[in-house]
């Protein structure tokens, strides 16, 4: 059967995780290559590195990390943040990475969805959407969620699918950060209109509410960052329990 | 000679490939030279893409012509193993027919998306490539069209309906799965395809 996907979202500038982290085996709370190892080996179903560094310095040490990654894990990742070519598409999955999320860029620019499926495979293309209720709309933010855009999310999620995207990673800006819960109904909406999966984002707390958002939110995969970096869900006990829930899971 | 040969052609990113062959410790050289080919000691098909674009660029250096003959361990994977059957419903093109039987179009069915995406278990096994590999183990999909059961099904998995996983015929074997980024246990099939005897 197929099964839900568990992702850790990591946080990297300059080639090293920014957001803290609370492994005590981890040599160097730092270093986004050792994190990887053990979430693999811990049965996370894939991962994301989402690169926040703005030099072109910073780049270079990016696909360093890329390449060390794809040495050293045998499960898919994804790569996000500041792409906006073809050619830096090329180049990291030449570092390795699998698949490669693009956000504002796509915003920007809708066509770039299409060039990169066309280039590359849809298999690789992950469009990240960040979204906030407005007075009632779901309305696509761009830049870390900061500024608001005139797409309407249901609407922007149509459109990417019929570009070519691969999957959606849908954050909610409402829940991000409250440890209160995904958002179940914009996620289900979104699922349940799409062809292809849609990755979960923003106010995992708890074990529950990663079975809700996936039998109530219809989520094809979870993603979260702090609850796993600071081990308040270890995911084995994670993906135990939601096997018990009927859940799905590779175990 | 490198233990494997890559068959480099168009047929998208095979750089996931390569890593998982140096995370295994195995020597490769990629190449669309048929005399490289044909000396190969093993070789792997990769593929991800679309099957008619990806049979025009083997037909232009008369892979098509070379690859059914070859006698070496031979591996295809996703668009190679579908490659080597006989046709395939995306975008209606005959292939290489190592396998005959033809590959078709997951029929839409509510509840199910298509290419079905992740991970998923294989089962039924009945293959030396399969050697140490736990029952019901997990592989990484990603795939819209499917090779229907036949003799030549190794493994089998259940997506909408039961299809093969896997497909061996004399020294030709291809998984539909990604084994290059399937865990241990694709780590494990590309070692026990490294094992088979030449």
């Amino acid at each position: 059967m197929l099964t839900k996907r568990i992702i850790p979202c990591l946080d990297v500038k300059d080639g090293r995780t920014v957001k803290g982290t609370n492994f005590v085996n981890l040599r160097d709370a730092g270093d986004a290559v050792e994190l990887a190892a053990i979430y693999a080996k811990e049965g996370a179903d894939e991962l994301i590195f989402l690169d926040i560094t703005a030099t072109v310095e910073g780049r270079k040490t990016l696909l360093e990390l890329v390449n060390k990654v794809a040495h050293t894990i045998n499960i898919p990742f994804c790569v996000g943040g500041g792409i906006s070519s073809i050619s830096d598409v090329q180049a990291l999955l030449n570092a390795g990475a699998d698949k490669i999320s693009i956000n504002s860029s796509a915003v920007k620019r809708p066509e770039l969805i299409s060039e990169l499926s066309q280039e590359f495979g849809s298999q690789c293309i992950v469009v990240a959407i960040d979204t906030k209720n407005i007075e009632g709309i779901d309305i696509v933010h761009t830049h870390g969620g900061r500024t608001p855009t005139n797409l309407v999310t249901q609407q922007w999620a149509k459109e990417v699918e019929h570009r070519g995207a691969g999957e959606i990673l849908l954050t909610s800006m409402d829940c991000d950060g409250t440890k209160n819960g995904f958002d179940i109904r914009l996620t289900r909406e979104i699922s349940e209109n799409a062809g292809i999966p849609v990755i979960a984002s923003g106010g995992a707390g708890n074990m529950e509410h990663f079975s809700e958002v996936f039998t109530k939110g219809k989520a094809d995969a979870g993603l979260a960052a702090s609850i796993f970096h600071f081990k308040e869900i270890p995911i084995p006990e994670l993906k135990t329990y939601l096997t018990e829930k009927s859940i799905p899971m590779r175990m | 000679m490198p233990e494997v040969t890559i068959i480099k052609y168009n047929a998208g990113n095979v750089k996931s490939v390569m890593i998982a062959l140096e995370r295994i410790g195995a020597s490769y050289l990629l190449s669309d030279d048929p005399e490289e080919i044909l000396q190969a000691e093993r070789i792997i098909f990769p593929g991800v893409g679309e099957a008619s674009t990806a049979m025009a660029s083997l037909r232009k250096n008369g892979l098509d012509q070379i690859i059914p003959t070859l006698t070496q361990p031979f591996l295809g994977t996703c668009v190679g193993m579908q490659l080597l059957c006989s046709s395939s419903e995306e975008g209606n093109v005959d292939c290489l027919n190592v396998f005959d039987i033809p590959i078709k179009k997951f029929p839409e069915t509510t509840g199910f998306k298509i290419p079905q995406t992740g991970w998923n278990n294989i089962f039924d096994y009945n293959s030396e490539i399969l050697n140490q590999i736990k029952p019901d183990s997990y592989v990484y999909y990603n795939h819209g069209f499917y090779a229907p059961l036949s003799k030549y099904t190794v493994a089998k998995t259940d997506y909408i309906l039961e299809y093969s996983a896997m497909l061996q015929k004399d020294n030709f074997y291809a998984c539909q799965f990604h084994s290059e980024i399937s865990g241990d246990t694709g780590e494990q099939i590309f070692r026990n395809f490294l094992n088979i005897k030449i």
